[in-house]
């Protein structure tokens, strides 16, 4: 049984604007009867604003959900809104999905996007170059740019969530390998694109985000995280208050803190506790 | 919730009350340790006697000595497969199906990593197996064949006492193994009067309780212990006897024998009302197995063109338990092996729906059911991006 948001099944009980627009100014499609579920999506745009959306989608009841919420989130809105929303909008739309779920929330946004290229195409370019994203899954037909969006609008970090969220490698998992050369090699040039610091500079970003991030959220749990010195990359801390003892919680609170300074300061962090 | 159908006794059953009865005694008073010598002891130990016979006679066995008692049908695959081939080093081929159950997939995608060949005979549109297929693949190198009985998805029954047959005579040193879990209680078993050297079988499957099972082993065929530790089962299965869902098991055992005349009417009759109510009302539904050779309880029913756990929500909304071959509602992202091994169409694979039924199951449930599903498919059929190839399937009709 699916831990589903009352808003999810609000959704799927009573989907809203179900159907098809005959005069649609945009169509757009997701997904297919083969894989499992697929989505058509029409809009009608009037003046830069959509003024009407309607779906058909066949698929589970997230992928109703999802569908049915996004055309409450356009109706209404200007074009230039409603290009700016992710699969991660949509989800949190409904109060979230379950992760295996999320891919749901992306084929929704794909069909928002796809819509939208043919609004555009028809009236100016858009720049798309199809022909160079490559074929990474083909059980489930997912392209490599899928991948890096959903990689980086919900910072995926291991095969399994990018399964999750576009359903690659979810078959022969042959595609496996592949992906995680993709995650790889993204969050290395996320590393690579960061200015380079001094260790000055290093110093005093990690004493900031120490402070300013992470200390904040371990209060909250009657917590706290002491700095004790950085040498190189290796940052040395004194956990106090409730997290230290638990030897369990120590762990996740290990790799909280690593992650997120990796995050915000360099992928070469890591965290060594002192006692 | 106040009404609750429950039409998904495959998956697992409601433990009877009189089985229920039988266990409180082991429960509360009763707790010795069956194993010891005072006389307290003499009631558990007598419990576990009689119910060795209920299940000896169950599944028609020779003698109590070939039962062991397990914790689940998952236990006695394991316990089977792995103590055959612990047995017999030498010989590494193994010959299943392809539509077995996860827990003896599972176990030879295993066997594989360690270098043992392992053939998979598929199944036509029907479900039913090639059996000439599995005859050819027999060979002096094959230590196990393993089928299953009857199939969880779609209840169609494999002709195991024939296979038994082909087996024993182009290879007399193979063992077969058959997961029985879903034909017990379901249909008659006797297995002396075949060539069968093992079957597994569940409790909670036919209204005993979860977690405890039975492995039958016809004598003369040698099985190494799963679980190895004290003398108890002969040797075959340490640890000191679950004795109070041990007794549970044999109960229902004996129950189950009693009603598997009613099974095979009652049942029947009503798992065939269901089908037809939905396949004569529906013009997207289908049924995605042969009519014949089936379990009793069971009718797996695709419909064309909707999800199935879409349908499945709509239908726990009114009460009604049913289960799926989707992906969507396994989160393992493809559709039921058994159902893409017969090779149902991609319409209908992901809006499968499995019903199975009990000997609790009430006509004026099944009368229920029927109202209510034309609605809910209607409704679910509005939502379908396939609009124009529903409605040629409705013309069609
Ligand atoms: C055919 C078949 N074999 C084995 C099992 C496993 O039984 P258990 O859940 O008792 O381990 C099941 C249960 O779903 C089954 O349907």
């Amino acid at each position: 049984m699916w831990d589903y948001s009352e808003k999810v099944m609000d959704h799927y009980r009573n989907p809203r604007n179900v159907g098809k627009i005959d005069n649609a100014d945009a169509v757009g499609e997701a997904g297919s009867l083969a894989c499992g579920d697929s989505l058509k999506l029409y809009l009608k745009i009037d003046n830069g604003i959509v003024t009407d959306a309607k779906f058909q989608t066949f698929g589970c009841g997230s992928a109703v959900a999802s569908s049915s919420i996004l055309t409450e989130m356009i109706i209404g809105k200007p074009i230039e809104e409603v290009r700016k929303i992710t699969n991660k909008d949509i989800a949190d739309q409904l109060d979230g999905l379950p992760p295996e779920k999320m891919h749901c929330s992306v084929m929704g946004h794909e069909a928002l996007e796809d819509a939208l290229k043919n609004y555009f195409n028809d009236e100016m370019e858009f720049n798309m170059s199809e022909t160079q994203d490559k074929l990474i899954c083909q059980c489930f037909d997912v392209h490599e740019s899928q991948i890096l969006e959903a990689i980086e609008t919900n910072k995926l970090k291991t095969v399994e969530d990018v399964t999750n969220y576009t359903k690659a490698g979810g078959a022969c998992g042959k595609c496996k390998s592949t992906i995680k050369n993709i995650i790889d090699e993204y969050w290395a040039k996320q590393d690579e694109d960061k200015p380079k610091l001094t260790q000055t500079q290093k110093i005093l970003k990690i004493n900031s985000v120490i402070e300013n991030q992470i200390s904040p959220e371990l209060q909250k749990d009657g917590g706290d995280i002491e700095l004790v010195d950085i040498e190189d990359n290796k940052v040395y801390v004194k956990l106090r208050g409730k997290c230290s003892g638990c030897k369990n919680s120590h762990m996740t609170l290990k790799v909280f803190v690593e992650q997120t300074l990796q995050e915000a300061v360099s992928k070469q962090i890591e965290v060594i506790e002192v006692q | 919730m106040d009404k609750l159908i429950y039409l998904d006794n495959n998956a697992t059953t409601k433990v009877d009350e009189r089985v229920l009865e039988e266990m409180i005694p082991y429960l509360k008073e009763e707790y010795a340790n069956p194993s010891s010598m005072y006389d307290f002891a003499k009631k558990s130990s007598n419990a576990l006697k009689v119910a060795r016979k209920q299940v000896q006679e169950f599944v028609g066995a020779d003698n109590e000595k070939e039962i062991i008692f397990t914790s689940c049908g998952s236990e006695s695959a394991n316990t089977a497969i792995k103590g055959v081939l612990a047995n017999n080093k030498t010989k590494r081929h193994i010959i299943t199906t392809a539509v077995e159950h996860p827990c003896v997939l599972n176990l030879y995608r295993q066997y594989e990593k360690q270098g043992y060949k392992v053939d998979y005979i598929g199944v036509n549109a029907n479900g039913e197996l090639n059996i000439e297929e599995l005859k050819e693949k027999i060979t002096d190198e094959t230590a196990l064949v393993s089928v299953m009985w009857a199939n969880n998805e779609t209840g169609i029954i494999f002709p195991v006492e024939k296979i038994a047959e082909i087996v024993k005579e182009k290879n007399p040193q193979t063992v077969f193994y058959v997961d029985a879990v879903q034909a017990a209680g379901k249909i008659p078993m006797n297995v002396k009067n075949t060539k069968i050297d093992m079957i597994g079988i569940s409790g909670h499957k036919f209204h005993a309780p979860k977690g405890v099972g039975a492995l039958y082993v016809k004598s003369g065929t040698i099985i190494s212990p799963l679980i190895n530790g004290g003398h108890q089962e002969r040797g075959r299965r340490a640890g000191t006897e679950n004795v109070p869902y041990i007794v549970g098991l044999g109960k229902a055992a004996e129950l189950a024998k009693d009603s598997l005349d009613y099974e095979s009417k009652e049942v029947k009759r009503l798992r065939d009302k269901l089908e037809q109510g939905i396949i004569k009302n529906i013009f997207n539904a289908r049924l995605n197995t042969a009519p014949t050779n089936r379990v009793p309880n069971t009718t797996n029913i695709g419909f064309q063109y909707i999800e199935g756990e879409l349908i499945l929500l709509h239908l726990s909304d009114i009460g009604i338990c049913a289960s799926s071959g989707s992906a969507c509602t396994s989160g393992s992202l493809e559709p039921s092996h058994v159902l893409r091994a017969m090779g149902i169409p991609f319409t209908a694979l992901h809006g499968s729906i499995r019903f199975s039924l009990s000997r609790f199951t009430k006509e004026e449930e099944i009368d229920y059911v029927i109202e209510k599903m034309p609605q809910i498919i209607e409704k679910l059929n509005r939502i379908s991006p396939y609009q124009d190839e529903l409605e040629a399937l409705r013309n069609l009709k």
